[in-house]
């Protein structure tokens, strides 16, 4: 009896087991948190200083259009407005995702649900191919090859948010594919076997039953390839011209949050306006992929059923 | 009937659609590779840069890309694997995790460049790691982190409850149950995370920068006491990797064959992540063969 | 079991060096060590020098010249750019901190504290896309351009083509000394920017109608540099100051440099560097100069 009870209330090797597994996972939960807050407390801290250190007006950062930050404007106040960089920066990321994620979506499908192995065993490592290409390479093929392209056809200089669209497309489409592959393939297969069975053509129960199934993996797929055209600056500063002017149409020269950052930040001293106003540009860029990120989530969760 | 066309019609865009990636993908690497591979030859290979003279190699930076890769992967995999498997296995859907996920994601849009800084004031100059690989490794973290944890969490979740349900079902803990059975069978989807990333670590320039360098010294490939100085296998020197070499050679080089140098770099790294992709699938999957037993 | 032990051995690792690095944080010594034996002869110490990413290669070279001598000496070359040379060698988190600019034209850094040491003269020109058609300007018309007032090629006797400004990095060594030379204080039209020289080349190789300004090293024969009051852009008019737009580069410590940061900028300067590896990076020997330039711009013989 005694000995039956002792075994039912001692923790089993099992219990520890799991304690051990549990605290390693909350170690390494413990150790992403302390890097996203460590990184996210020093942007903000900078970024912020631009309003309370140099008292420059939030309002006027957010929506006025001139940025020369090393100079003042007639009431003396810096010039910082960087509204054409955030216009300049959602433009060109929405639209390499509303580019990229139908290509990226029909690679997915053909090679999850069309091809024979063969297919997707040579197409899966030539696409993670293109995410170790570097940015300046891709940059210098679009000077070189996109620019002149635009070129031709629109006029104008080249140089734009429709290069730079261009450019980031093929950067973007690796990363969403291959994370919308997995979630493809993460789809059990009874779900395609009962649709089939019900006399569902291929296509319906791609459509109606697996890319739905489906939608919350390929969701993240698309932030992720957004985040990645967020944060990229050298490809994108090289094609879209790094001019920090409102953007009047696709073909004219504008700037990114990020391009603008790259091309000043090793110009400007630390602690200074100029300096702490390019942070301010990377807070703004944080807020916003945070803000896209929440967007598209909730746009997932309205569609799932 | 209608279903039918309209099955025809789906099929025959995605295959519209697959046929214009291809097309894409063969331009581009045919583009890189045209220009680069004739130019790459064994002495390119193996000798060291010159800063403005032709001839230079890349032995240094095509070995630093190499070793950088190896130690990103040694500090961030753990990490990765951890979260990925408390997001996948324990955490249940709340808010926290909820936080966790949306906090992680918005940190792979973080530019290379703020992550490169904030590397630079912390690790080099704030931890005192100075310039060097290890301070390289950690910025890089940063952007691996995300798309392992994803990837990682997104391969746990695809293997089938049966298995979990079997494992625990025969007295197994948890955690067991996780290591032993979950993750050998998530295996592959690991590996397409791993690779994604190590392409962003071959790949990657602006963080680098103001964290493992722009220089490479020159280091004794012969000395292999990691403490010293010279040692090629010391983690705390300054490292130029290839692609920043490739920046470097593309924006400030007075280096007369800067094009040469540059295309021919963009070939090598081609075929080095190519060479990685298929190495480790293929390691990867006589792995997964034999911990799952499966044919 | 493997696994795990696996696991738990390198996250163990990876957290005790967190914890080891942040202690060390707190004794950190800011002090970059140039400590070197005045009684032996050979020279020892850290020497880590950030900034100019255009200075870097001829420091990087002149270096590791400097390094087979003095087997010793460490010396660490990064670029960053020059505000970031700049800010870390005032914080002292540097040695050497290159910079294309002085000190004092930049804003926040206490120049009174650095002292300079200029290594090299670099000349830039005005480069325009060969498609324009055009080889000489007058200053005024550079200046006109450059504000956006001129805004067609054939106004300048060109060909019929719009001129597309491409200007450099606000803020950068290059850009300040542009300015200076030319513009004389008339603000630059909103255009593109870019930062490093190779970009600028490339664009304006490409780009019909470009025109943007390189330093010397950058010019080949794709892209047009462009004589500015009929004097060409060339290094004997740059040491006479006949052709005005050029500027030092500089390496700055913090207070005066000793022991083998000095060596190392004496090195700097001494004919083994400035007659051989200045002149094959396209730059002009700081001892070749028949004039002199202060941080204000006013220029006096030497």
């Amino acid at each position: 009896m005694d000995n039956i009870q002792k075994k039912l209330q001692t923790k089993s090797k099992a219990t520890f087991q799991d304690y051990f597994g549990k605290g390693i996972c909350y170690l390494c939960i413990g150790m992403i948190i302390l890097l996203v807050t460590c990184i996210l407390y020093f942007i903000a801290s900078k970024g912020i200083a631009t309003f309370t250190k140099d008292k420059v007006n939030v309002f006027d950062f957010l929506t006025k259009t001139n940025w020369n930050p090393g100079a003042t404007d007639s009431h003396g106040r810096p010039d910082v407005g960087a509204l054409p960089m955030i216009v300049t920066s959602f433009s060109v990321t929405l639209l390499a995702a509303v580019l990229a994620t139908p290509f990226a979506l029909g690679v997915a499908i053909f090679m999850s649900e069309f091809s024979s192995k063969g297919g997707s065993k040579i197409l899966q490592p030539v696409i993670e191919l293109l995410v170790g290409i570097p940015s300046v390479v891709y940059g210098f093929i679009g000077l070189s090859v996109v620019v002149p392209f635009i070129r031709g056809i629109f006029g104008g200089t080249g140089f734009g948010i429709l290069s730079g669209t261009l450019v980031l497309f093929v950067m973007i489409l690796p990363t969403i594919t291959s994370l919308s592959v997995d979630s493809l393939r993460a789809v059990p297969m009874y779900y395609r076997e009962a649709s089939l069975a019900l006399g569902a053509t291929r296509w319906q129960t791609i459509y109606k039953v697996i890319l739905r199934a489906a939608i919350p993996g390929l969701l993240t797929a698309i932030i992720f390839g957004m985040a990645r055209a967020f944060g990229e600056a050298l490809a994108v500063q090289m094609v879209i011209g790094n001019a920090a002017l409102m953007p009047t149409s696709l073909v004219s020269p504008a700037s990114t949050l990020t391009s603008k950052l790259t091309t000043d930040i090793g110009n400007t001293v630390m602690g200074t306006l100029p300096n702490n106003a390019l942070w301010s540009l990377a807070l703004i860029l944080l807020l916003m992929s945070l803000f896209l990120n929440l967007l598209v989530k909730f746009i997932g969760k309205r569609g799932r059923f | 009937m209608n279903a039918k066309k309209m099955d025809h019609l789906a099929t025959g865009i995605i295959y519209f659609l697959v046929g214009v990636v291809i097309l894409l993908l063969v331009a581009i690497l045919s583009y890189i590779l045209f220009n680069g591979v004739p130019d790459i030859s064994w002495k390119f290979l193996t000798s060291a840069a010159q800063s403005f003279s032709a001839g230079g190699g890349i032995r240094d930076q095509l070995f630093n890309s190499l070793y950088l890769l190896l130690l990103t992967i040694i500090v961030s995999l753990p990490i990765g694997l951890g979260a990925g498997i408390y997001l996948a296995e324990y955490s249940t859907d709340n808010w926290f995790t909820d936080l966790i996920r949306t906090s992680v994601e918005v940190l792979s849009s973080l530019p290379s460049v703020v992550v490169g800084l904030f590397g630079y004031l912390v690790f080099v100059i704030k931890l005192n790691l100075g310039f060097s690989i290890l301070s390289g490794a950690i910025a890089l973290t940063f952007f691996n982190l995300p798309l392992l944890t994803r990837n990682i969490e997104e391969s746990l979740r695809s293997v089938p409850n049966l298995q979990r349900e079997a494992g625990m079902s025969l007295g197994l803990s948890h955690w067991k149950t996780t290591t032993k059975i979950v993750l050998p069978a998530a295996l592959p989807g690991i590996l397409t995370g791993l690779i994604l990333s190590a392409g962003r670590i071959f790949g990657e320039a602006a963080a680098l920068i103001y964290t493992a360098g722009q220089s490479a010294p020159t280091v004794d490939y012969t000395n292999w006491n990691i403490f010293s100085a010279t040692s090629f296998l010391n983690p705390m020197r300054p490292a130029e990797t290839l692609a920043v070499h490739i920046w470097k050679v593309n924006t400030e080089s007075v280096t007369p064959d800067a094009k040469l140098i540059s295309s021919a770099s963009s070939a090598v790294l081609i075929i080095v992540i190519l060479i990685f992709n298929l190495g480790a699938r293929y390691l990867g999957n006589k792995l997964y063969k034999k911990i799952t037993a499966t044919k | 079991m493997k696994k795990k032990t696996i696991i738990s051995l390198v996250l163990g690792f990876a957290a005790l060096m967190l914890i080891l690095t942040g202690c060390g944080n707190g004794s950190s010594s800011k002090e970059s060590s140039t400590t070197s034996k005045s009684s032996s002869s050979e020279l020892s110490g850290k020497i880590t020098a950030v900034g100019s990413t255009a200075l870097q290669p001829l420091v990087e070279k002149a270096a590791s010249n400097f390094q087979k001598k003095n087997s010793k000496v460490n010396i660490t070359v990064q670029g960053g750019g020059s505000g970031t040379g700049l800010s870390q060698v005032q914080d002292k988190s540097v040695t050497i901190g290159n910079s294309d600019i002085f000190a004092e034209e930049k804003q926040g850094i206490d120049s009174k504290k650095l002292t300079d040491h200029k290594v090299a003269v670099v000349g830039m020109a005005p480069v325009v896309n060969k498609d324009a058609n055009v080889k000489n300007l007058t200053m005024d018309q550079v200046k006109q351009i450059f504000t956006g007032k001129i805004t067609n090629w054939k106004e300048v006797g060109g060909k019929d083509e719009k001129i597309t400004v491409v200007n450099r990095a606000k803020g950068s060594g290059t850009r300040a000394t542009f300015e200076a030379a030319v513009l004389k204080g008339a603000e630059a039209v909103k255009s593109q920017e870019q930062d490093s020289n190779g970009t600028v080349q490339k664009i304006v190789e490409s780009t019909p109608g470009a025109v943007s300004y390189l330093a010397f090293s950058y010019m080949n024969d794709k892209i047009q540099p462009i004589s500015i009051d009929n004097v060409k852009p060339t290094d004997a008019n740059v040491e006479t100051d006949k052709w005005k737009i050029w500027s030092y580069e500089h390496m700055y410590t913090n207070g005066t440099a000793k022991g083998a940061t000095a060596k190392f900028l004496e090195y700097m300067n001494s004919a083994d560097v400035q007659k051989t590896l200045v002149k094959d990076m396209g730059y002009i020997s700081i001892q070749n100069m028949k004039v002199q330039k202060d941080s204000k711009g006013t220029v006096s013989s030497k």
